[in-house]
């Protein structure tokens, strides 16, 4: 690793203001997504003690599910389910960047590549919600 | 009838003399098929004979002319003033680098990245020339083609805001220009290379922005070479870890 190169004189070196985010709406929707992980991290702790109180007995896990119908609760999760479709919606259109597939010595078009990783998506997505409608 | 005019907002900066850099307004004439750089030249042959910028090729080729125009980078002789009418147009140096006069960034930091990842092919024992030339089939080179289109305009350093935020990041061109010879089925590189590219101020830094792939005036995807030399470095750490005496050839 190199050090970082020491100022020279005469030269002007800009600053980055904190609010460099603003600037343009590709950086926002990068922000956006960036600040999507803390939305879901805290769903996922809710998630966990959800499945901690399922295991005190039902009591415990409908006294649980009673706060978790507060309307703070249920506004908290609606936003958390937009950036978890924002950020899902993202990560799988940079897995086809990232990933490249290939049939013999032909790339697979990226644009394929995130379209068979959405039908995927939808398919599981269908699969879960059929099987938790069965169950209900 | 009047003369069509745009307004060129042009950032000034004189070394020694002024603390920081500051905007000057010219009016220059308008024509459709002018591009900024026409503009500035305009500006720097009739008004304004000490206004300092970078320019070569006019065409998309030499990368000298890589400046913020309205905020966004880009290639000034590719900018044509009629795709910001009204105007003002806000032209500015790239972002991010320091400011040696008016729009001339200083691009030796740049230099030593792109020196640093060896952008050039390696062998173990180079053949002699009676051997002929190291051939390719059409797959291999479509293997590395984009990413040995950059032209080391630095616009997407200018996009990358991480480059901003953490100035040792070895930034999108220098990390695709590596990647491209680790892709080269004539290089014998890799073992040489991709340490630099892995390192901390290498690949790791990336946060995967994007903005890199979308301003390079010549389709290549850095951000995808940044990307796929992580998912590289991932896959030589653990065979490092599962085949300690070396998993590489």
């Amino acid at each position: 690793m190199s050090a970082p190169p020491a100022p020279r004189p005469g030269l002007y070196y800009p600053k980055m203001p904190a609010t460099w985010w603003l600037r343009r709406p590709a950086y926002l929707r990068f922000m956006l997504r960036e600040v999507s992980s803390v939305f879901i991290a805290i769903f996922l702790a809710v998630l966990m003690v959800q499945v901690y109180r399922a295991g005190q007995g039902p009591e415990a896990y409908a006294a649980f599910l009673e706060r978790l119908a507060s309307p703070g609760w249920i506004a908290f999760h609606a936003v958390a389910l937009g950036f978890a479709l924002y950020h899902s919606v993202t990560w799988l259109k940079l897995t086809a960047v990232v990933q490249v597939v290939r049939l013999g010595e032909h790339q697979v078009p990226p644009r394929l590549v995130a379209a068979g990783a959405f039908a995927f998506w939808g398919i599981l997505s269908l699969a879960i919600l059929f099987a938790v409608l069965l169950r209900s | 009838m009047a003369e069509e005019t745009i307004t060129l907002e042009v950032t000034r900066y004189r070394p020694r003399e002024d603390r920081e850099p500051r905007a000057q307004a010219f009016t220059v004439p308008y024509r459709k098929d002018w591009v900024v750089l026409d503009a500035l030249n305009h500006i720097k042959d009739r008004v304004d004979g000490t206004l300092t910028y970078r320019w070569s090729c006019r065409m998309g080729v030499c990368g000298s002319c890589g400046m913020m125009v309205n905020g966004v980078p880009k290639l000034t002789c590719a900018a044509f003033l009629r795709d910001y009418l009204p105007g003002p147009i806000r032209v500015e140096p790239l972002a991010y680098f320091p400011v040696i006069r008016d729009l001339v960034v200083d691009i030796e930091d740049f230099m030593g990245k792109l020196r640093r990842v060896m952008p050039w092919i390696i062998r173990r024992t180079e053949q002699p020339l009676t051997a002929g030339e190291y051939r390719q089939t059409p797959a291999q080179l479509e293997a590395y083609k984009q990413f040995s289109m950059c032209i080391n305009c630095m616009l997407c350093y200018a996009a990358c805001p991480v480059y901003g935020l953490s100035p040792l990041f070895i930034g999108p061109a220098a990390i695709a220009l590596g990647y491209r010879y680790n892709l080269d089925s004539r290089d014998e590189g890799y073992h040489l290379r991709q340490p630099i590219l892995a390192e901390a101020v290498g690949v790791w830094q990336c946060t995967f922005v994007g903005e890199c792939s979308a301003v390079c005036p010549k389709g290549v995807d850095p951000a995808a070479a940044i990307q796929r030399s992580k998912v590289a470095g991932a896959k030589d750490w653990f065979l490092s870890i599962l085949l300690p005496r070396g998993g590489r050839s």
